[in-house]
């Protein structure tokens, strides 16, 4: 059957069983947006943001929360270059994405025509891999090849560039059962002599860590990696990517590692004799200076990607594979474990861990408004934070249980990713109770997408902690630039529960302890989009962390 | 330490683009790249001389072989190679016994004299780094106009050691 362009691209989304899409329209990409309006019923939910960064990291937002593929759709010039944060965002945080752009006709491709931009060219670096559509007849495949590889191996965004002409010609649909690409070839396996010389390892080991990065979580790895920790006693670290992939409230829980980590982790991963690490790429502000990075330690890395392994760190015994398939492996050659001594010396250090440590401060401060956040919803809403001191008190303090349930900005750090990602997780989850912890500045660097989210009634909570400065930037400029705070005060910033009312949804404003926590009960009972404008200390700073280049355990703001 | 990598790609558009854009965005050095069709049809093979230690090896390596349109990689050792680039060179002749010197010299290296004008004469020359270096050494005094090189490429000594598909 002949099919037009656009009308193969739906067929196709249809296939990939796609829910829900994110995007603007424009002249580009207009006839694919003409064909969604001619499907009855359209197969999938088509979301307007205001923003075409909105629906990238909506689309962003709605993949990490549902491991499912997110898609977002933009027209050529304008339109694809600000897909251009939200693509590298994805990137570095492996998150399966397929992002359609228009792009002038074929014939214009070349010539600086009106909103024409090689997308292609631009996305190189910052995308798993992307295409040009050149021919009708090459769609369907592109696209089925798209999903292939933005899900499988190492998930990634994929971008797939459609010029107008192509939308419009006509072609035969012919989805593709199989894809043959001769250079992908992911392994899943794991060589078997290295499982079994790594179950030795972990056996003679007398001080292991594992350190559980966010592979864990896309291999759906979690209750693989609680059953080698229920078997071994071995205690456990989390990457910021990693949150989630196993409970903050297990007592083998050491909190999260690096720069802006906790102090047991740090700690015990520098003490240790042995580290397991798990799905992670050992980013730079996981290790620190490198040199002093666990230097008693041997490390066993697994990883689906085998050009992580050794790019920061040497690694004893490296695996590559799936995760979940070689902790399956691992289990089956590893033997109990007590860890006694190890485990007493994980409660000395503990003890003096800043954020464990209890507070009297009557302010309404971070670690009050996490804590509320925890008693309230239990460790069963998901955390959907933006950047900043914001993200990493979120980080330290909420209780996150699951998987998939602290969605954050890791590699790239992306302010203003916050609202447009609660956005995406709350349609991807509807029955979850959905937490966006947002700073002053990073709320507005995507402030319109309040139009998509009242729009669609989207009951969200926003916790805006308003400091009135860009406060993880202003706290660097207290301690390393001699409070010389430039361009850091958000003089200016509006009214922001005005600012939520003008769109349609509810704000709320709280200055005192004491209000906090009835306020986000009350929240909580909406049903409905609501912001709770948090006037927090405005110089809180977040500790304790690591100063640039230093080694890991040696953290300021401990005592 | 330098290194010859061969490589087979997928013969798409932008593929010589994502693989020399790979080797900048990763700050890896790339002395010489050169690409061709293959013995098989939608497939091409490409030479790329870095240099770099055994650590960066690896992961230009690994990096590559992460590129979708990348089939194979590896890196030939030395021994086991066959080397050649080829040369075009232009090279000032202002007499007639420096005509007769650069012929002699033509010979001697099995070169080729490929177009000749009053003033120059335009010489092809094939072989490894030393040969060609050498060569273009010998004509640099005579006064060279122009040097156009295809950069490396390389084949492996044995077809057991061959790069397939
Ligand atoms: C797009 C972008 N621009 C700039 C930065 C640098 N940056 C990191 S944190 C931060 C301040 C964030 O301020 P705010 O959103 O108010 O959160 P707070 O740190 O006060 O919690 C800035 C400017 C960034 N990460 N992303």
């Amino acid at each position: 059957m002949e099919l037009s362009g656009t009308e193969i691209i739906v067929e196709c989304l249809k296939q990939e069983k796609i829910k829900v899409i994110f995007g603007i329209p424009g002249a580009a990409i207009m006839p694919l947006y003409d064909t969604f309006g001619k499907y009855e019923p359209l197969p999938f939910k088509n979301i307007l943001t205001r923003h075409e960064q909105g629906a990238v990291h909506a689309a962003d937002g709605y993949a990490r929360a549902t491991g499912e593929v997110g898609v977002c759709v933009v027209t050529s010039g304008p339109g694809a270059t600000n897909l251009v944060t939200g693509l590298a965002n994805a990137h570095m945080d492996s998150v399966p994405l397929v992002a359609f752009t228009g792009q002038v006709p074929t014939a214009l491709v070349g010539n600086d025509a009106f909103q024409e931009v090689d997308i292609t060219g631009i996305t190189l670096p910052i995308t798993k891999h992307n295409y040009i559509a050149r021919k009708v007849g090459d769609l369907a495949s592109i696209i089925k090849e798209a999903f292939y590889i933005a899900r499988t191996g190492r998930p990634g965004p994929v971008l797939i560039d459609i010029p107008k002409d192509i939308q419009l010609a006509k072609g035969n649909f012919n989805y593709p059962e199989k894809i043959n690409r001769k250079g992908y070839n992911p392994s899943y396996r794991g060589h078997i002599k290295q499982i079994k010389s790594a179950a030795m390892k972990i056996m003679e080991a007398k001080k292991p860590v594992i350190i559980s990065g966010g592979g864990v979580i896309n291999a759906n790895a979690v209750p693989e990696l609680m059953k080698i920790v229920i078997k071994t006693n071995i205690p456990v670290v989390n990457t910021f990517m990693g949150l989630g992939s196993f409970p903050t409230n297990h007592h083998l829980f050491l909190g999260m590692l690096g720069m802006y980590g906790q102090y047991t982790a740090n700690q015990l991963v520098s003490n240790a004799d042995l580290i397991i690490a798990l799905g992670t790429r050992f980013d730079d502000r996981i290790t620190g200076n490198l040199n002093q990075f666990c230097p008693q330690a041997d490390i066993i890395h697994i990883d689906i990607d085998p050009a992580e392994i050794g790019k920061n760190i040497s690694i004893k015994i490296p695996i590559v594979g799936d995760l979940k398939n070689i902790l399956q492996q691992l289990n089956n050659f590893i033997g109990g474990k007590e860890h006694n001594l190890w485990l007493q010396e994980l409660q000395e250090i503990r003890a003096k861990d800043p954020v464990s440590r209890e507070d009297n401060d009557p302010l309404l401060h971070s670690r009050f408004i996490m804590k509320a956040l925890n008693e309230l919803f239990k460790g069963e809403a998901i955390i959907v934070t933006d950047v900043g001191q914001h993200q990493m008190w979120a980080a330290h303090y909420t209780r996150v249980n699951y998987p998939r349930h602290f969605i954050s900005s890791g590699g790239l750090g992306a302010m203003g990713f916050g609202l447009p990602a609660a956005i995406g997780t709350k349609i991807g989850c509807p029955h979850k109770t959905v937490i966006c912890i947002s700073g002053d500045g990073g709320f507005q660097m995507n402030i319109q997408e309040l139009a998509t989210a009242i729009y669609n009634r989207l009951s969200i909570i926003v916790i805006l902690m308003n400091n009135g400065y860009l406060g993880m930037v202003r706290q660097l400029q207290e301690l390393f630039y001699d409070k010389r705070y430039v361009s850091t005060l958000l003089a200016g910033n509006p009214d922001f529960v005005k600012i939520v009312e003008a769109y349609g949804g509810i704000g709320f404003r709280v200055d005192k302890q004491e209000d906090f926590f009835p306020t986000l009960e009350k929240a909580s009972r909406k049903n409905q989009f609501v912001l709770i404008d948090c006037h927090i200390p405005a110089e809180e700073n977040i500790f304790p962390l690591v100063k640039p280049d230093s080694s890991i355990n040696q953290m300021i703001g401990v005592d | 330490m330098k290194h010859t990598i061969a490589i087979l790609v997928e013969d798409l558009p932008g593929v010589m683009a994502r693989v020399a854009g790979l080797f900048t965005r990763r700050g890896f050095n790339i002395e010489s790249i050169a690409v061709g069709h293959s013995e098989i049809p939608g497939i091409s093979r490409m030479t790329i001389i870095v240099s770099g230690d055994e650590k960066v090896l690896e992961q230009i390596i690994k990096q590559l072989n992460k590129l979708i349109d990348v089939i194979r990689v590896r890196d030939i050792p030395a021994e086991n190679i066959i080397e050649r680039e080829l040369v075009l060179v232009r090279v000032h002749v202002d007499s007639l016994p420096i005509r007769s010197e650069i012929i002699q010299l033509v010979e001697i290296f099995k070169a080729k004299v490929v177009f000749v004008e009053r003033n120059t004469m335009t010489i092809e020359m094939s072989g490894d780094e030393e040969k060609v270096g050498g060569f273009l050494n010998l004509l640099k005094p005579f006064g060279i106009r122009e040097i156009v090189r295809t950069g490396r490429i390389a084949i492996t000594r044995s077809s057991k050691n061959g790069l397939k598909v």
